[in-house]
């Protein structure tokens, strides 16, 4: 093979994500793991009795409070990851459940309608993710907009802003592109020809498409899912203008610990539990990739 | 014959779509509100566009957002540009693993984890924080889409057009502008365009990196949702509405152009 050259170009991308991307997160993982060895409380308190009351108070003034306070937000950092997962694999499932029908709808649409109905769904994407979220305040707060509508309509009025259902809502709104287009691509390419054959076979609708559509879509999930899975487990903007302030989502928590508490250790001991996400994203890619390749 | 969506499929769509968009007609139609109350109706006015451009603070914002956003998807989509030709070429790299997880990685890396990592990095550094390190940091976050774009066209492009140019006598860096890059264009166009409106966008990241001095739009409006609905953030909404709509419409007509013009030649 002869043609090329210009390849050997990536190396300055290579580069730039070096230095840029690799190298931070090495950062990161230092100053959280100085932030560990500074939160390992004393090993052993010496408590010298031979030396009468002195001892005691030498010891009560070598009880290192601050490590101890320090070892109890390493356990905040945990919960707050966990429960962060806990958000995002149950707005993931949201997704699912609303994105695939639309996916579907979008797959089966006549072929000149289906551009349109591709740019209707990333449309959304192109405008301010913040300004999407806050339109929601709008609607949720309690003077808002779905409440003014509930009571037009004689219906007892709901206080959504600051709670957990609002945090769900605002997640699936602003991730349901990123699961539409991954399904709808897996979905726009499948043989129709399969689902004849499976109704020639005699099974009903609902059985082919359990047995022959989604089984066969399950990369599209499993992108979605990764596409909005990992994003949401960190997301800031959701939390903050829609979750009350009992929400425990590691992205503020990062966010706090910087800006209003000033703790730099502490914030880097947060965010290496968020790269923990990544991990297993990167090794399923990379795995899908040397079968592709040994394919 | 092809099964199409039913009734029950268009109405998923329709609701779906209403789901999205209803929320964004919402905050445009009472941009026009004349009242300061967010949800009265108090009768039509363009009194907050009015306010808006009276606003020195957020056209400053304005102004940053925009030079970052140029420098940052200039620079991302030249690096993304080499990042998807070593993607697609599987270029002769040491660790092609960790060069391929560095490209894609940042796709889906969330903002803050970013954000914060690229602080400690240019503090490490000693960079003083501020446009250029805000540029740096959006341009980094953004090569990962441009190479994806890129090299997903990459892979159609047939290699005899550049082989044939390099045996009538082109160097390979020549061959490459001349032959490949036309074919590529409008991906390179859609990696800019994303990598551009990425940047518009970006709260997060750039709240980690900016400086005194360099505050973006997304920085000030933040600051502004914070304290609660406010009328003047609708009308920045509606306008930056627009402005999409219109560079979407922009794009599709140089999509449709490049399409038609014959220019491969006889």
């Amino acid at each position: 093979m002869k043609r090329g050259g210009v390849e050997r170009s990536a190396w300055l991308a290579y580069a730039w994500l070096a230095v840029f991307f690799l190298a931070p997160f090495a950062l990161v993982l230092k100053l959280s793991l100085s932030h560990t060895t500074l939160g390992i409380p004393p090993y052993a308190p010496r408590l010298d009795l031979s030396q009468g009351l002195a001892s005691v108070v030498a010891l009560v003034r070598d009880l290192n409070f601050d490590a101890y306070g320090r070892f109890v937000s390493d356990r905040l950092y945990v919960d707050a990851y966990l429960s962060s997962l806990g958000y995002a694999g149950v707005a993931t499932a949201l997704l699912i459940a609303i994105g695939y029908p639309m996916a579907l709808a979008m797959a089966r649409a006549p072929r000149g309608a289906q551009p349109f109905l591709v740019a209707a769904v990333i449309a959304p994407f192109w405008t301010s993710f913040l300004l999407r979220i806050y339109a929601w305040t709008a609607i949720l707060k309690p003077e808002g907009w779905l409440n003014l509508a509930l009571r037009s309509l004689g219906l007892p009025e709901v206080q959504l802003l600051n709670t957990d259902a609002a945090i769900y809502l605002g997640l699936v709104y602003a991730y349901l592109p990123f699961m539409v287009l991954p399904l709808y691509a897996v979905l726009e390419r499948q043989d129709q020809g399969l689902l004849e054959a499976a109704a020639d076979l005699g099974a009903t609708p609902w059985r082919a498409f359990w047995t022959v559509t989604f089984p066969m879509s399950l990369p599209g999930v499993a992108a979605g899912a990764l596409l909005c899975l990992i994003p949401m487990t960190g997301e800031f903007i959701v939390p903050d203008l829609l979750g009350g302030s009992q929400t425990l989502m590691i992205g503020k928590v990062i966010w706090s610990e910087f800006f209003q508490n000033r703790d730099w250790p502490a914030a880097a001991a947060a965010a290496a539990a968020l790269t923990a996400t990544l991990v297993l994203p990167i090794l399923l890619h990379q795995r899908l990739q040397a079968r592709t390749l040994s394919r | 014959m092809r099964r199409g969506p039913g009734v029950l499929g268009w109405a998923v769509l329709a609701l779906g779509l209403a789901f999205l968009y209803l929320p964004m007609a919402l905050v445009v139609i009472y941009s026009f509100n004349a009242g300061r109350l967010v949800t009265v109706w108090s009768g039509f006015s363009l009194r907050w566009y009015g306010e808006l451009f009276r606003d020195e603070a957020l056209l400053a914002s304005v102004l940053i957002s925009f030079e970052v956003a140029l420098l940052a998807a200039s620079l991302a989509t030249l690096l993304g540009v080499c990042a998807g030709l070593g993607l697609a070429r599987r270029a002769r790299l040491p660790a092609r693993g960790l060069f391929t997880s560095a490209v894609y990685a940042p796709l889906v890396t969330p903002d803050i984890l970013l954000g914060f990592s690229l602080l400690l990095l240019f503090i490490s550094l000693g960079l003083p924080r501020g446009f250029a390190t805000i540029v740096i940091a959006h341009a980094t976050a953004s090569i990962g889409y441009v190479a994806v774009v890129v090299r997903a066209r990459l892979m159609q492009v047939d290699p005899a057009l550049e082989e044939a140019a390099q045996d009538l006598g082109a160097s390979p860096l020549k061959a490459f502008l001349t032959v490949v890059l036309p074919v590529i264009a409008p991906a390179v166009i859609a990696g800019w365009l994303l990598a551009f409106s990425l940047s518009l966008d970006d709260l997060v990241i750039a709240s980690f990196t900016a400086g005194p001095g360099a505050t973006t739009l997304p920085m000030r409006l933040y600051s502004q949702v914070r304290l609660g609905v406010n009328p003047e953030v609708n009308a920045v909404f509606s306008l930056m509405m627009l402005a999409v709509t219109l560079a979407a419409a922009a794009y599709a007509i140089i999509l449709r152009q490049s399409a038609r013009g014959p220019r491969t030649g006889a």
